[in-house]
C-alpha cells in the first residue's frame, strides 16, 4: 500500500483493498481445507506413536510418543506383519511383471496391426473396462472354491492380472498410438521381423508408460482390500491391507495403534510415489480414458 | 499319407476348370481345408484339415457332454456337482463359439482366395505363403495370452454369474449335497414381489442412486471450486497448496476410511468428543443412525474423491487462454458470467467422460461402505443395512447369508445399470475415435 501514489482516486484504493481482502478469504478457505485434510492423517500418525491401551484417550503430544508399535510389528512373535509384507510383495511382483508383458503385447497388436476382429476386440475391451471384476464376486468365490484356489495367493494373482488387462491395455495403446509409425515402417524396410521391431524399437520408446503400468500394478495389491477379503481366509495368507483391517476389526480399541503403525508404513511410501508422479498419473489416466 | 492323396486328387481334377469359382471354394470348405486345396494351396489345406480334425476329435465329446450338463445340471445328488456342470457347460459354449468362428473364417478364407485367383492372382511358393500367414497370424499371437486370461478370469465368471441368477443356489440347496435346478426368472420375481425382498431392494436401490449422485456431484463441485480458487494469479506458494490438496488421493483409501471410521465412532470418536461435545454440547450417533451414517459416508467420500477432480481441473484451467477472460473483461462481464460461460464449458468439454467414470466408480464403491461400518446400521424389516449399496448388499448376501442365486440376480441388475452407463460413455468415446485415433 505504501507505494501507492497519494493522488490515486479513492476508487483505486478500495479496489486494491478489495483484492487483498479476496486473497485473504482464499487463504482462509485453503487453511480450513488444510486442517480438514491434515487432521485425520496427523491423528493416525499420532496414534501409531502411542502405546496406551485406551486409544481414545491417546496423546497427540509428541513428548509421549514412542516407536513401540513399529517394533512390535517387526519383532513380536505373534505379529504376522512380515509374512503379510512378503505375501503382498510376491503378489505385486508377479502381477506387475506379467501384466506389463501381456498388456504391451495386446496394446502393440491393437495399435500397429489392422486385423480381422480388431474393432470388435477394442469395443469388447472398452465394455469390459466398465465392469469391475468385483461385480462377479459371487461367481469368483464359487469358481475359486471349485478349482481349489480359494485362500491361495495364486487365485488372487490371476484375478488381478485378468481384471487389469482391459484398462492397462488402453493406457499403453494410447501411448503406442503417439509414437510415429514411420519408425517401425523403416525398420520393416530394413528387414526387421515383427518381434524385433517390437522389442528393439517400440518397447524402449514406450518405457515411460510401461514403467507407470508396472508401478501401478505393483502398488495395487498394497492398497486393495476387497479382493483379498473375498479370496483369502487364513491369516498367514493375508496381504497387508487385509491383515491391517483385521487388526482393527478383531478388537477395535486394542489394536488400533498397531493398525495405525502398519498403515503409516504403507501409506508414506505410496503417497510419496503418488505425489512425485501425480502430474503424469493424472494426465496419463486422462488421455487413456478419453482416447480409447 | 493315404489321407493326403485323397485330398489332392479332387484339386487336381478341378485345375482344369477355367473359371475358378469362389462359391465352389466356399462350398468345398464345408469340409475344412478342401476349398484351400481347390485354391491350389495344398499344404495350407492339409494343415487346416488336420487342425480341424484334431480339434473335433479331442473336444467334441467335451462340448456335447458339457452342453448336456448345462441343461440337466446333474442327475444324482452328492455324485454330480451342479456347479461343475455349470462351469463345464460354459466352457463348452465358449469352445463351440470358438470352433464356429474358426469354421467361418475358414469358409471366408477359401472364398476370398478363390476370388483373388479369379482376378489373376497366383499363390507364391511355400516359403512365401508361410511368411504371409505368419504376418496375418502375428497380431493374434500377440493378443492371444491376454485374451485367454480375459476369457477365464473375467468373461467366464461374468457368464457363470449370469447363469447362476436363474438357478436356486442358496444355503439350503447347495451343491454338492443337492442338485441345482433351473428356476427361470423366479429370483427376479421374488425380488420384485415378495414383501421383504421388494422393500429391501427398493430402499437399497434408491440409496445407491442417491449416494452415487450426491457424493459424486459434491466431490466434483468441491474439486472445481478449489481448482478455480487456487488458479487465482495472486496466490503464492501454489506448488505447496496443490500438493496438500492432492494428498487425500495419494494416501491409500482403505487406510483413510478406517481412520475416519474411528474418528466417527459414536462413543470414543474424536469428532463427537472433540468437536460435537464441546461446541454443541451433544453427540451424534454417526454409526447407529441411518441418516447420520449416510451423511458421514458422503462427507468421507467427498474428502477422498475431490483431489482427483481437483488435479484434473487444475490442469485444464492452466490451459485456458487468457484472451477469453480479457475479452470478457472488455465486455464488462461479471465474475459469475465468466465462470458460467468460459471456465465451466472448458472444464466440462475436456473432462466430461472422466467425470462420468467418477459416477460409475461411486456406484460400485464397495470399499467405503464396507470399511466404514459394514453397511450398517441394521434396519428393521429388511435384510440389508441402512448404508448398504447394491454391491455391498451382494457381498453380504454371498458371504454372510449364502444366498448365491439372489446375489447373482442382483449383480445382474447391477450389470444392466452399469451397461446403460457404459453405453453412453461408449458413444462418447466412439465420437472421439471418429476423429482419427482409431
Amino acid at each position: 500500500m505504501t507505494d501507492t501514489p497519494k493522488k490515486k482516486s479513492k476508487k483505486q484504493m478500495t479496489r486494491k483493498q478489495r483484492s487483498r481482502f479476496e486473497v485473504g478469504v482464499i487463504y482462509f478457505i485453503l487453511a480450513i481445507m488444510f486442517i480438514i485434510i491434515a487432521y485425520p492423517l496427523f491423528w493416525a500418525f499420532a496414534m501409531s506413536m502411542n502405546t496406551t491401551s485406551n486409544l481414545y484417550s491417546a496423546s497427540l503430544n509428541p513428548a509421549d510418543w514412542s516407536f513401540d508399535n513399529f517394533v512390535w510389528l517387526f519383532t513380536h512373535p505373534r505379529s504376522n506383519y512380515l509374512i503379510w509384507y512378503r505375501n503382498t510383495l510376491f503378489v505385486s511382483v508377479v502381477v506387475s511383471s506379467v501384466t506389463t508383458l501381456t498388456v504391451s503385447f495386446v496394446a502393440y497388436a491393437f495399435s500397429r496391426y489392422r486385423f480381422k476382429g480388431r474393432k470388435n476386440g477394442l469395443y469388447a475391451f472398452l465394455l469390459l473396462q466398465m465392469f469391475p471384476v468385483l461385480m462377479a464376486m459371487v461367481a469368483l468365490f464359487i469358481l475359486l472354491n471349485l478349482v481349489g484356489l480359494l485362500d491361495n495367493l495364486w487365485g488372487l494373482i490371476l484375478i488381478y492380472i485378468g481384471g487389469g488387462i482391459p484398462m492397462n491395455a488402453f493406457l499403453v495403446k494410447g501411448y503406442f498410438d503417439t509414437l510415429p509409425r514411420s519408425l517401425d515402417e523403416s525398420a520393416k524396410m530394413d528387414g526387421a521381423g515383427h518381434f524385433r521391431i517390437f522389442f528393439q524399437i517400440l518397447l524402449p520408446l514406450a518405457k515411460p508408460i510401461l514403467s507407470v503400468v508396472a508401478l501401478f500394478n505393483f502398488m495395487a495389491p498394497f492398497m486393495d482390500f476387497i479382493l483379498p477379503r473375498i479370496v483369502l481366509r487364513s491369516p498367514e495368507n493375508f496381504t497387508l491391507a487385509l491383515g491391517l483391517y483385521n487388526f482393527v476389526n478383531a478388537q477395535f480399541s486394542n489394536n488400533f495403534s498397531r493398525f495405525a503403525a502398519g498403515a503409516v508404513l504403507i501409506a508414506v511410501p505410496i503417497a510419496t510415489v503418488y505425489l512425485i508422479l501425480q502430474k503424469y498419473l493424472i494426465s496419463g489416466l486422462a488421455s487413456g480414458a478419453t482416447k480409447g | 499319407m493315404a489321407d493326403n492323396d485323397n485330398q489332392i486328387k479332387p484339386s487336381q481334377t478341378r485345375t482344369e476348370d477355367l473359371n475358378h469359382s469362389p462359391k465352389k471354394a466356399m462350398l468345398l470348405s464345408i469340409i475344412p481345408g478342401m476349398g484351400q486345396i481347390y485354391n491350389k494351396r495344398k499344404l495350407k489345406g492339409i494343415a487346416i484339415f488336420i487342425i480341424f480334425a484334431a480339434f473335433a476329435v479331442v473336444s467334441i465329446e467335451f462340448v456335447v457332454s458339457g452342453l448336456q450338463g448345462l441343461v440337466t445340471l446333474g442327475n444324482e445328488p452328492r455324485v454330480d456337482d451342479s456347479r461343475v456342470f455349470l462351469v463345464e457347460g460354459i466352457l463348452a459354449m465358449i469352445f463351440a463359439i470358438f470352433y464356429a468362428s474358426l469354421y467361418w473364417i475358414n469358409l471366408q478364407d477359401a472364398k476370398n482366395e478363390a476370388q483373388k485367383i479369379r482376378d489373376g492372382w497366383t499363390p507364391g511358393g511355400v516359403i512365401e505363403n508361410f511368411k504371409n500367414s505368419w504376418d496375418t497370424a502375428f497380431p493374434y499371437v500377440l493378443i492371444g495370452p491376454g485374451f485367454l486370461l480375459l476369457i477365464f478370469v473375467v468373461i467366464l465368471p461374468l457368464l457363470f454369474m449370469g447363469f447362476l441368477a436363474f438357478t436356486n443356489y442358496n444355503l439350503y440347496n447347495a451343491p454338492p449335497r443337492n442338485l441345482l435346478q433351473w428356476v427361470g426368472f423366479d429370483n427376479f420375481t421374488r425380488l420384485l414381489t415378495l414383501a421383504e425382498w421388494r422393500q429391501t431392494f427398493i430402499s437399497v436401490l434408491s440409496w445407491t442412486l442417491t449416494w452415487t449422485f450426491v457424493a459424486t456431484t459434491l466431490q466434483i463441485a468441491l474439486g472445481m471450486f478449489l481448482a478455480v480458487l487456487t488458479n487465482d494469479k495472486r496466490l503464492k506458494g501454489k506448488k505447496l497448496i496443490r500438493t496438500v490438496l492432492i494428498l487425500p488421493w495419494a494416501v491409500p483409501g482403505f487406510v483413510t476410511i478406517i481412520i475416519f471410521s474411528a474418528l466417527f465412532n459414536d462413543n470414543f470418536g474424536a469428532i463427537n468428543l472433540d468437536i460435537m461435545q464441546p461446541l454443541f454440547n451433544t453427540t451424534i450417533p454417526w454409526m447407529t443412525n441411518v441418516m447420520w451414517s449416510r451423511i458421514a459416508i458422503i462427507a468421507i467420500q467427498v474428502w477422498l474423491g475431490f483431489p482427483y477432480v481437483y488435479a484434473l481441473f487444475s490442469g485444464v484451467l492452466q490451459g485456458i487462454s487468457d484472451d477469453w477472460y480479457e475479452a470478457a473483461d472488455m465486455d464488462g462481464a461479471s465474475r459469475w458470467q465468466k465462470f458460467r460461460n468460459i471456465t465451466f464449458p472448458h472444464l466440462m468439454f475436456a473432462t466430461g467422460p472422466l467425470l462420468l467414470t467418477q459416477y460409475t466408480f461411486n456406484f460400485n464403491n464397495f470399499n467405503i461402505i464396507y470399511l466404514f461400518n459394514e453397511g450398517g446400521p441394521a434396519v428393521r424389516g429388511q435384510n440389508a443395512g441402512g448404508t448398504d449399496i447394491l454391491i455391498s448388499w451382494v457381498f453380504s448376501l454371498t458371504f454372510t447369508n449364502s444366498q448365491f442365486s439372489m446375489a447373482a440376480a442382483i449383480s445382474l441388475i447391477l450389470g444392466v445399470i452399469v451397461a446403460t452407463f457404459a453405453f453412453f460413455q461408449f458413444r462418447r468415446s466412439r465420437s472421439f475415435k471418429e476423429e482419427g485415433t482409431m
